[in-house]
């Protein structure tokens, strides 16, 4: 594991990593990020599910930097005395994991229907492409609104489960055309490759090559997709959730804390909304960054 | 060309189709009229002389027809929680995001192609350098963020603008407008600039990849060897040549604006047709969302044909090409 590391900071793309201070900057707030939402129950002061610790009293304290803010509540608390930092915590905590699990499945559907559509050509290509060519004319937001929206419609009193079962359909739904589009691509031009032909030749049959042969050569575009589509699902899942129609009350998103805080806006309670709000903009900027940067890192003509 | 706005026609018949059909079946799903007309306690043959009249007891695609014959008429009947028939709801609510949209895109242009000329002419230059990070930022924000930051500043802390509804609004025929009030402008200055910032970014950054591909090609040197001036050369030559990329995406996130307006409306309380399609998906008001389903994917349809067309009328090589590619 540790020379692995080695070898990787020692290769080309590893030096560019290294000599790039907005790849390491993003990579140092992702990794901040990342940890303290995989550890959360360790790293919260508080747990912020617990109804029993919640006092009334100790309901909307201002930061510790204000004359009345208090060290146990660092950042402050909510309407019902609810610690920002450890809802903070818990709700990247499930902000990343559904902007995860949505892009993990787009690549998934994604990667699929554009290996079966290069591949096979005639109809097939011919139905998904056209479909492509639908979805991509419409915002990805409203496409994944109007899902979240008959989700929410479908199961109005829907468990904590279904709820984010919609959720991650409706961004994962919306998230995979793009990688359909370009690994259809690519495989079309693989397709003509001679190891494919030698395949087909001896016999291969066609589900093996896509998977064993073409697969591994049109991966490499769609890495640098997803780490961008990454920023993309998880701002999509905060305006879901925002809006009302993504994360339940029960277990809060970034998304749903904004929501929550923008009722004390008028009242002067800013830091409700603006920290969650700021956590999301730092992960999205620091996502949106290294994925910027392997772009470039993976492009041999931009070196 | 012919052939091609005809495979575009049938395309965008086909997406009204599906949409309307998505929609219908939001009918079929959610909520049983027979029980809501009926209450629990009808008996079997009430239930069916109840489903004879509403039509329910014929087959599927009848209903279906049935259901696009009225929608083409714009009619999607009464609104479940406010009782008034959905295509009067949707009329009042139309202008308002559409006076919000056009004021938006206004915004992002007249803003945006000067950011995006001027940083690709002083492409060193530290205020360059400001504006292009300045625009990943802008596309990293999400929308509502925007928003409550802006309440938060000029509505909480410095009191300078209002942060909800339009104001003041005058009545022409069944139109209302607020761009005839002081107020109704007052009301607009944040929604809109809420809503133009992400348009703005994309159109900056647009403007400036093309301007310097543009500079970059034979006939801005030559245009240089002939001794015109940079004035002539940047604005007379390489802007205008930029335009046709810009004027597409523009036609193309006009649509996306009035999408995007959900979110604005949401966090503004502006009276549109967004903010009505979310209250609607939080009370279950189904035939409300079908209308806005269907009026979105025709606004949409619309706009892609057009700007298609628009393609043909302002770049002649695209004509030349499809002809001698026949």
């Amino acid at each position: 594991m540790k020379t692995t590391l080695f070898k990787w900071l020692d290769s080309d793309v590893g030096h560019s990593f290294r000599s790039s201070p907005a790849a390491l900057f993003a990579a140092a707030i992702a990794l901040v990020c990342g940890l303290a939402a995989l550890f959360a129950p360790w790293v919260a002061p508080h747990n912020p599910f617990d109804l029993a610790t919640l006092d009334l009293n100790n309901a909307r304290l201002p930061p510790v930097w204000y004359p009345e803010g208090q060290w146990t509540f660092l950042l402050g608390t909510d309407g019902q005395g609810r610690d920002i930092l450890s809802a903070l915590i818990y709700g990247a905590r499930i902000s990343l994991f559904v902007g995860l699990i949505s892009v993990l499945l787009s690549v998934l559907l994604g990667v699929t229907l554009g290996l079966l559509a290069g591949y096979l050509g005639g109809w097939v290509d011919a139905l998904l492409m056209r479909l492509c060519d639908v979805m991509l004319s419409f915002p990805a937001i409203l496409i994944a609104l109007l899902i979240a929206g008959i989700g929410h419609t479908l199961f109005p009193n829907a468990h904590e489960a279904l709820a984010f079962g919609v959720l991650i359909a409706a961004i994962t739904l919306t998230g995979w055309v793009q990688y359909a589009r370009t690994v259809r691509g690519s495989t079309l031009v693989e397709r003509q490759k001679e190891y494919v032909q030698a395949a087909r030749v001896i016999g291969v049959s066609s589900l093996a090559i896509m998977r064993r042969h073409v697969l591994p050569n049109v991966l490499g575009p769609v890495l640098v997709l997803a780490t961008i589509q990454v920023a993309t699902a998880i701002i999509t899942e905060a305006t879901l959730s925002f809006l009302g129609v993504g994360a339940p009350p029960t277990s809060p998103s970034l998304g749903t804390l904004i929501r929550i805080g923008n009722d004390y806006l008028f009242s002067g309670e800013w830091w409700i909304t603006i920290f969650p709000g700021l956590v999301l903009v730092l992960i999205a900027l620091s996502v949106n960054l290294l994925g910027d940067w392997l772009r470039d890192a993976l492009n041999p003509r931009l070196r | 060309m012919l052939a091609f706005i005809l495979r575009r026609l049938l395309q965008a018949v086909l997406v009204m189709v599906t949409v309307a059909f998505i929609a219908f079946m939001l009918f079929q799903f959610v909520g049983d009229p027979v029980s809501q007309i009926l209450g629990q306690d009808a008996t079997a043959e009430q239930v069916a002389e109840v489903r004879a009249a509403l039509g329910l007891d014929r087959p599927v695609w009848v209903q279906f027809g049935h259901f696009l014959y009225n929608a083409v008429q714009g009619e999607f009947g009464m609104s479940l929680r406010q009782g008034t028939p959905v295509a009067t709801l949707i009329a009042e609510r139309f202008p308002a995001t559409l006076e919000l949209a056009l004021v938006a895109a206004a915004l992002a242009l007249l803003v945006g192609i000067p950011l995006g000329v001027y940083t690709a002419l002083r492409r060193g230059s530290a205020l360059s350098q400001v504006f292009m990070t300045l625009s990943l930022l802008g596309v990293s924000l999400p929308t509502f963020l925007i928003g409550i930051v802006l309440i938060l500043i000029f509505s909480v802390q410095l009191g300078w603008f209002p942060s909800f509804g339009r104001g003041e609004v005058v009545h022409i025929g069944g139109w209302t407008t607020g761009l005839l009030t002081l107020q109704g402008w007052h009301h607009l200055v944040l929604p809109a600039i809420t809503l133009a910032i992400f348009q703005l970014t994309l159109i900056m950054r647009l403007v400036r990849a093309e301007m310097l591909e543009v500079l970059r090609t034979d006939y801005i040197k030559f245009a240089r060897a002939r001794g015109l001036s940079d004035r002539a050369v940047h604005f007379g030559h390489a802007l205008k040549n930029t335009l046709v990329p810009v004027m597409t995406i523009t036609g193309l996130q006009l649509g996306g604006l009035i999408a995007f307006a959900i979110i604005t409306e949401t966090v503004f309380q502006w009276p549109g047709m967004g903010l009505l399609f979310i209250q609607a998906v939080t009370f279950a008001d189904i035939p409300v969302m079908a209308a806005y389903l269907c009026l979105i994917a025709l606004i949409f349809v619309v706009i892609n044909l057009i700007v298609d067309l628009l393609y043909f009328v302002v770049d002649p090589r695209l004509r030349v090409d499809h002809a001698s590619g026949h």
